[in-house]
């Protein structure tokens, strides 16, 4: 993985990398250790009164049925929106892929959630589910189902879910169609020809062969559930009610800006670091060998 | 597929078509929304074709904000997320280039030690790191502005490694015969390696545009000054009111104007994207 | 000034010119960050503007910040910075936090003092002043937007279902015996609230004279521990409960947005804020009208009074002295009669002067608009330790604490003694992560 033929130059190189390495230091490795720093102060709104208190604030915190309740709500909303959002972008492709002559126009018509902030998807969501206005909240109504999500925390949490998987959609529709279509049709022939029908084909030839991609959107989606969400929870519930949407990476908000507790959320934040470390590790452990060159 | 079954090719054309529907659902209702007046749009049920208001509302919105909640125009902030947006793709662009091409076509000290530190950055998103970061942005007075806004994002590495991974496809030969040439490292990038990389150039300027475009937490706590307000964040703040009714229409109106541009440049750039999107995570 | 040559002169008018700071007619600039949104965003921008065309030595210049939380994240970060407003808007429940920021704020009556205006604590309202002031009854912070907790009522809703719509019930017991007929009348939803924690537990435990904490309510010591969860608290929310179950009671959102459900005619009752006379006026088709908070006549001393809720402005510190001197005129200027008078009848907020009371009296506003005085009579009684307010560190996330145990009471998964309970454990040791940070130095 390196070049045979490579540039001389004493200062060059580092001229090159010195902007995105300035940038790296002062807005990326500061703050972080800032964070490390912080969450083991307990200090005032104002920071003019701090005392260092080693792990208390992570002994607080796990103490805290509240903050192990997030992780839990952060689970299960990762899983489902995982779990919903592969499955139908699976379908979704599947079907494309077999409709080979629409299938750029499909692409095409199911590709731009993609563009759209996840704090508009949330907000188009809430109008379409608003207790009192939605269009749907009304025909759930007529069909006797009493919607209020403001109310009934398994309904906020659905709500939350279909905003994130609708906007996901797209994005892991266009893996999988790319993947269906890199895999080579002779084998699906061969398949066809021992005998095999469709459905066989698909669970023992191409499943199989589309692994890698569901594995790398395995991981993409749960970093997406974790933390890209934090609008759509923002927008539409903030964390209500009784905290059956609160998300860690919400919590980590409202406990610093709003609550002022600097300590407990810089705390939080690290919890929250070394998940993400944890996840980037297994995501570059398994898919880059895949990689060749 | 292998056989020919048209009922399978109908029933897929039909699932995908009410796949769309139920994607496109949202986004119907809404411009229908923005197209209504309050009375029409806070009306149950409300209806599902469009109204008379378009103009009204889209020009209200542009011009004055809501008068609820947030009272802030919508027309300057379309254009602080549009130089937003455009400075996160650029600048992302810029130095991941630059670094990529560093850490690729040369040897020196440090060179493993400057790629891990960049490599690092992939695994920590801006919300775990989140307050901390307000707090340095905000002692060095950047807090209100274009720069507090843009630097802190463009921190990350998706872009450098994509362009490592590329360049790492560039043939020898073509390097080789630019030394021979005797045209410099400079002459080599600009002349060779910028013109191959336009594909992915591309297809990272719409992943770093609608990411930059689509930015929420970040503008949210960096702006105070409504007249910094990004447009996304200016929804929330007019659905976050609370005190009187949410005036839907005109909320719809900013939706629709919050995702009209990255639509658009999706669309244009379909392909490179897609292209791009693709092979980038690969 | 007169001086000999003319190149003296004009030295001296370059550098009054280039130096128009240090002139004695340059303008002094005071930043005020607020959160004040809609029509009251207008009123704030109003109130700077006749500050300052009244006077030319300070300009008031108003900033809407965002919502309470945001404005208060944002001083925070710009104190830091070294870019601090000199005043800043916060909610009530911040109180405890901006009072330990020793440094960070500058305490009211020291500005007025050092200012030498004429300040005198005693003309303020004492149940609006009491919050904002310390045990030594020095006032800390100006009460700019203060309401209380009042019960609204749809008086259309009230003649359809045969009750009188000039007596607004005055008991708990007089308010069951209106929801059950507003319910066998066909409406929907007799009664809800807003603020749910600061109406029917902040309030309501100073309208009945009971303790919310100990260490009178938090004032006299910074770890008090939490006592909302006694008899009489305990039977009123258990009460609510079951008027839930009965239909009686809607529950529709911790803050305001029950508000909503009030003004466009689905909830015939709401106790709420005071200061949403503004919106209901102008949104409600039917003839509303405004009684006290109900109390439970069994219980001795009640009626006392209510607390308020709103804001008050803090003076931040680290500022030049002829700035403070502004802040202090510009407090002064907020306190005239004239303008709370408008303040108070426009907003439904409290005036904050008994002077602008009497003032508002005379102008015969009450007799016009019948109850909208309700709020003050509610304020305008000595109080007692219980009743004088609360203060308590870690304020926001305690009231977030008793906004969830509450839901959990609606929604049927707890009782309401174990709710108050767990709330009551839960706050204590928010207060007590407060009181470390306190303490340290």
């Amino acid at each position: 993985m390196e070049k045979r033929v490579v540039f001389q130059s004493r200062w060059l190189p580092f001229a090159l990398v010195a902007p995105q390495l300035a940038i790296t230091l002062v807005f990326f490795f500061w703050p972080a250790s800032q964070a490390l720093y912080w969450s083991m102060l307990i200090q005032d709104a104002f920071a003019a009164k701090t005392q260092f208190v080693w792990f208390d604030n992570f002994r607080d915190l796990f103490t805290d049925p509240h903050y192990l309740a997030s992780f839990k709500v952060t689970a299960v909303f990762s899983v489902l929106v995982t779990v919903t959002g592969l499955a139908i972008a699976l379908l979704f492709a599947v079907l494309a892929d077999r409709v080979i002559r629409a299938s750029k126009l499909y692409q095409m018509l199911l590709i731009w959630p993609y563009a759209v902030a996840t704090a508009v998807a949330a907000v188009l969501w809430v109008f379409l589910l608003n207790p009192t206005l939605g269009i749907l909240t009304h025909v759930m109504r007529a069909l006797g189902y009493d919607w209020n999500y403001l109310l009934n925390p398994g309904q906020a949490l659905a709500l939350i879910v279909i905003a994130a998987v609708w906007k996901q959609i797209s994005y892991n529709f266009l893996f999988f169609l790319a993947g269906l279509q890199s895999i080579p049709r002779s084998l699906i022939e061969a398949a066809a020809i021992d005998g095999a029908g469709p459905a066989r084909r698909f669970w023992t030839v191409v499943f199989p062969l589309l692994s890698p991609t569901t594995f790398f959107l395995l991981v993409v989606n749960v970093v997406y559930a974790f933390f890209d969400t934090f609008a759509i929870v923002d927008a539409a519930t903030s964390g209500g009610p009784v905290q059956a949407t609160s998300i860690l990476v919400f919590k980590v908000y409202q406990d610093g800006v709003q609550a002022l507790d600097l300590g407990g959320s810089a705390a939080q934040s690290v919890v929250l670091m070394a998940i993400v470390i944890a996840l980037t590790v297994v995501q570059f452990r398994f898919i880059e060998r895949k990689v060749q060159y | 597929m292998v056989e020919r079954r048209p009922i399978g090719t109908i029933a897929s054309h039909l699932i995908l078509i009410a796949g769309i529907a139920i994607v496109a659902l949202p986004l119907y209702v809404g411009f229908v929304g923005s197209t209504l007046s309050f009375d029409q749009v806070t009306s149950v049920p409300m209806q599902l074709t469009p109204g008379t208001h378009l103009a009204e509302n889209y020009a209200d919105v542009l011009l004055h904000g809501s008068t609820k909640g947030s009272k802030a125009p919508v027309g300057p902030m379309m254009w602080n997320s549009l130089v937003m947006a455009l400075c996160i793709a650029f600048g992302k662009i810029a130095i991941s280039m630059l670094s990529a091409f560093a850490i690729v076509y040369f040897r020196f000290p440090f060179r493993r030690t400057c790629f891990w530190m960049i490599f690092v950055t992939l695994m920590l998103p801006v919300e775990v790191r989140i307050l901390p970061t307000y707090k340095v942005v905000a002692e060095l007075g950047m807090v209100d502005t274009y720069a507090g806004l843009t630097l802190p994002l463009i921190a990350s590495a998706t872009a450098t490694f994509l362009f490592r991974q590329f360049f790492l496809t560039v043939p020898d030969e073509l390097a080789e015969a630019a030394r021979i040439d005797g045209a410099g490292p400079m002459r080599f990038f600009f002349g060779i390696l910028l013109p191959l990389s336009r594909t992915s150039i591309a297809a990272l300027f719409v992943i770093m545009f609608i990411y930059g475009w689509n930015q929420y937490l970040w503008p949210l706590l960096v702006t105070t000054r409504e007249d910094m307000y990004t447009v996304v964040i200016g929804i929330k703040r007019m659905v976050a009111g609370g005190d009187t009714l949410v005036e839907w229409q005109l909320v719809l109106a900013t939706a629709m104007l919050a995702l009209l541009p990255p639509a658009a440049v999706v669309l244009v750039m379909q392909r490179w994207f897609v292209k791009g999107l693709v092979d980038t995570e690969k | 000034m007169a001086y000999g040559s003319n190149r003296i002169a004009s030295i001296v008018a370059g550098l009054a010119l280039a130096g128009a700071a240090t002139a004695a007619h340059a303008v002094v600039e005071i930043q005020w960050w607020h959160a004040m949104t809609g029509a009251n965003n207008d009123r704030v921008n109003a109130f700077a503007k006749r500050f300052n065309d009244s006077q030319s030595e300070y300009k008031v210049t108003a900033v809407f910040k965002g919502s309470y939380p945001e404005a208060m994240a944002a001083a925070i970060a710009a104190f830091r910075s070294g870019n601090a407003p000199h005043l800043l808007q916060v909610f009530e429940v911040g109180t405890a936090t901006m009072m330990n920021a020793k440094g960070a704020i500058k305490p009211v009556y020291e500005v007025m003092t050092q200012a030498g205006e004429n300040f005198d604590p005693k003309s303020y309202i004492p149940a609006v002043a009491s919050y904002y002031t310390n045990t030594k009854g020095q006032m800390l912070s100006f009460p700019f937007n203060s309401s209380t907790t009042v019960f609204w009522y749809n008086k259309d809703a009230f003649e359809k279902a045969g009750i009188d719509p000039n007596t607004p019930p005055v008991t708990w017991q007089a308010v069951v015996a209106d929801m059950a007929k507003l319910k066998a009348a066909g409406v929907a939803c007799p009664f809800t609230t807003g603020w749910q924690s600061w109406t029917q537990l902040e309030s309501f435990s100073a309208w009945h004279n009971v303790p919310f904490a100990s260490e009178q309510n938090g004032f006299a010591g910074n770890d008090p521990k939490l006592l909302f969860n006694g008899p009489v608290q305990t039977r009123h929310i258990a009460n609510m409960q079951d008027w839930l179950k009965k239909g009686y009671f809607i529950y529709a959102g911790r803050k305001n947005e029950p508000e909503a459900k009030f003004f466009s005619g689905e909830c015939a009752m709401m106790t709420t804020s005071s200061a949403a006379y503004g919106t209901i006026k102008q949104n409600a088709k039917f003839k509303f009208g405004v009684g006290t908070l109900p109390y439970y006549a069994d219980v001795p001393n009640a009626p006392q009074n209510t607390i308020i809720g709103g804001a008050s402005l803090w003076v931040m510190g680290g500022k030049k002295p002829e700035e403070y001197k502004g802040v202090a005129k510009f407090l002064m200027f907020l306190s005239q009669p004239k303008i709370q008078e408008e303040w108070h009848e426009a907003t439904g907020y409290l005036p904050i002067t008994m002077a602008a009371y009497d003032m508002t009296k005379a102008s015969g506003f009450y007799q016009k608009n019948p109850g909208t005085d309700i709020s003050v009579q509610q304020m305008i009684v000595k109080p007692t330790t219980s009743s004088r307010g609360i203060r308590l560190g870690n304020f926001v996330q305690i009231r977030d604490v008793i906004d969830e145990e509450l839901e959990a009471v609606w929604a049927g998964k707890k009782t309401a003694k174990e709710a108050l309970d767990d709330a009551v454990r839960r706050g204590n040791e928010l207060i007590a992560r407060f009181a470390r940070t306190a303490k340290a130095e």
